[in-house]
């Protein structure tokens, strides 16, 4: 089962939330965390990193032979992110452009392409007591998050039950992240940039047809606006996390949630059982 | 003419409560949301008149049924999981939030069942605000592009300020480090980085100021919330020493960012307090940085 932790808006709490669900229900059965926010995974920085191992991650993009290659430009003419160029005869190759398609090679009449790994960042896998977790790390400069995520989603293992910290925002990115998961928990706090970009977020996961619930973090004397919003959208509130000075000093920290609020441990579990 | 593009790597730091508080005090700048899959300027600035545009960009992959013989080749081709067979017609079916757009499996099909569409994206928009021109976004969901999107938002900035032969363009950024931050900041006149005092606020703002570094840009730095913890607030003002940027000063954790939130106002425009002066002194530094 594989549970993922969203929000429209950046800084709601995704990964607070991601870190003591997967702490909280560690403590019953094995859970694994995997940090989709590839462009900037903070999960690391709250847990325990034992018998920590990286590895390149790459990308195929297209390599000429220029001995091969005629300068026809089939390749480039074909190719729908304009990676690929003829000018004076000779062919140019853009990696950041790349999408790895493959299309390129199939255009080729002289088999003068081969694709050829290029890395994009890295995967990250590391241990915090009972919980197994990996986080992607994009490299700087380097534009496309989405093969990224992917890979790091590759790290799923079927038995286990996998939490996911995705990356704000409703484009690629966060989808590339969330879909294939089975429950969605939305993360917003009571303010109007919240409550705008919970609307987004949720548009998206319904467009994804992925059963979803609200996590109110912050929550306080505005609640009521979210809560009316929720109830006319027909999303249910699942959790509230107040605000709090003691937490927000805490999480600054680098403590999860689970050292001020101990008791939430509990709640997520039972969060988890009634899904 | 100066643009400065407000980016935090962090998501939820303040870069759009600073940026809108920053083009009210510039009194003349046209103002780019380009956090265009989650924009939020818009609550402070409120527009009033607004022109959009449709913005196109990228291919979907388009499916004939009746002319599908369900082979699967086309699926077989597809490196982005974006096609599968029906269970029950066996036919093509496309998940154009995964589709993205290469053209692939038009090559490969027996039928000649697929073909690709021009995919909308979003819309841009032109509003009018108190404090200048607004050029806004808004992404079609789980739309690629976003970097086009904003290179966009930005072009149409820079001709309207010309135009209105304003001093400035105030930039709200998206979070990250990818393609929409890249297109955010290439070229522009300077970079704030708006960091928090956490853990990962501190992570983040490394992080960014290096792709600022990267992409040689004048790179400023000031702290929000920053006595939630101020060890780290001073080790953001050392690191800023080592990354080359120009500290600007901390910003105290105020509640009136919320009120002033509701009240559809930017902080500089509420009853003066420690925040709202600290961003004055920011405002007023970053123009002296640009002074002729």
């Amino acid at each position: 089962m594989t549970l993922a932790v969203a929000s429209g808006k950046g800084g709601t709490g995704k990964t607070t939330v991601a870190v003591a669900l997967a702490l909280s229900l560690a403590g019953t059965r094995s859970v694994q965390l995997l940090d989709c926010d590839v462009e900037e995974p903070n999960t690391h920085l709250f847990l325990r990193q034992h018998r920590r191992t990286v590895r390149t991650i790459n990308t195929l993009v297209p390599r000429v032979d220029p001995e091969v290659c005629t300068g026809c430009g089939q390749c480039a003419s074909h190719c729908a992110f304009n990676a690929l160029a003829v000018t004076g005869g000779k062919l140019m190759i853009f990696p950041e452009l790349c999408h790895s398609c493959g299309r390129c090679l199939r255009h080729c009449p002289v088999s003068a392409l081969t694709e050829t790994p290029v890395p994009i960042g890295t995967l990250t896998q590391a241990e915090d007591g009972p919980l197994c977790y990996s986080w992607g790390t994009l490299d700087l400069g380097q534009p496309m998050a989405p093969p990224l995520i992917r890979e790091v989603r590759k790290e799923a293992s079927v038995e286990e039950l996998t939490v996911i910290d995705s990356p704000p925002g409703t484009s690629c990115s966060m989808i590339a992240a969330v879909r294939g998961s089975d429950y969605v928990f939305l993360v917003t706090e009571p303010t109007p940039f919240g409550l705008n970009d919970l609307g987004l977020a949720l548009e998206t996961v319904k467009g994804l047809g992925i059963p979803h619930g609200v996590i109110l973090n912050r929550s306080g004397r505005a609640d009521a606006l979210v809560e009316e919003y929720c109830a006319r959208a027909g999303v249910g509130i699942l959790m509230k996390i107040p605000e709090s000075r003691r937490v927000a000093e805490a999480l600054a920290r680098g403590k999860t949630l689970l050292d001020p609020m101990p008791e939430i441990a509990h709640r997520f579990v039972e969060l988890m059982e009634s899904l | 003419m100066k643009e400065l593009v407000v980016i935090s790597g962090k998501g939820g730091t303040g870069k759009t409560s600073v940026a809108a508080a920053l083009a009210i005090l510039a009194r003349q700048a046209v103002i780019a949301d380009c956090d265009v899959d989650a924009a939020d300027l818009h609550l402070l600035l409120q527009p009033q008149k607004s022109e959009s545009q449709i913005f196109r960009s990228g291919h979907v992959a388009m499916v004939d049924t009746e002319a599908c013989i369900g082979c699967g080749t086309c699926m077989r081709v597809c490196r982005f999981e974006a096609i599968q067979l029906d269970p029950v017609s066996g036919k093509a079916v496309i998940d154009p939030l995964a589709c993205e757009g290469c053209g692939a499996c038009t090559d490969v099909c027996l039928s000649s069942a697929l073909w690709f569409e021009e995919r909308e994206c979003g819309r841009w928009l032109v509003s009018q605000t108190r404090a200048g021109t607004l050029v806004h976004a808004r992404l079609n969901i789980g739309a690629e592009n976003s970097g086009k999107l904003v290179s966009l938002v930005r072009k149409k900035a820079r001709s309207l300020a010309e135009e209105q032969k304003v001093p400035w363009i105030i930039v709200d950024g998206p979070p990250g480090t990818g393609c929409a931050v890249i297109a955010s900041i290439t070229n522009a006149d300077a970079v704030l980085v708006v960091a928090e005092a956490t853990v990962s606020g501190q992570h983040d703002w490394k992080r960014v100021a290096q792709l600022a570094q990267y992409f040689k840009i004048p790179l400023f730095v000031c702290v929000n919330r920053g006595d939630i913890h101020p060890l780290l607030t001073a080790e953001i003002e050392a690191e800023a020493l080592v990354l080359n940027a120009q500290f600007l000063g901390t910003i105290p954790y105020d509640q009136k960012f919320n009120q002033a939130q509701w009240q559809g106002l930017t902080i500089v425009e509420t009853q003066v307090g420690p925040a709202s002066l600290v961003i004055r002194s920011l405002w007023d530094q970053i123009q002296q940085q640009f002074k002729p």
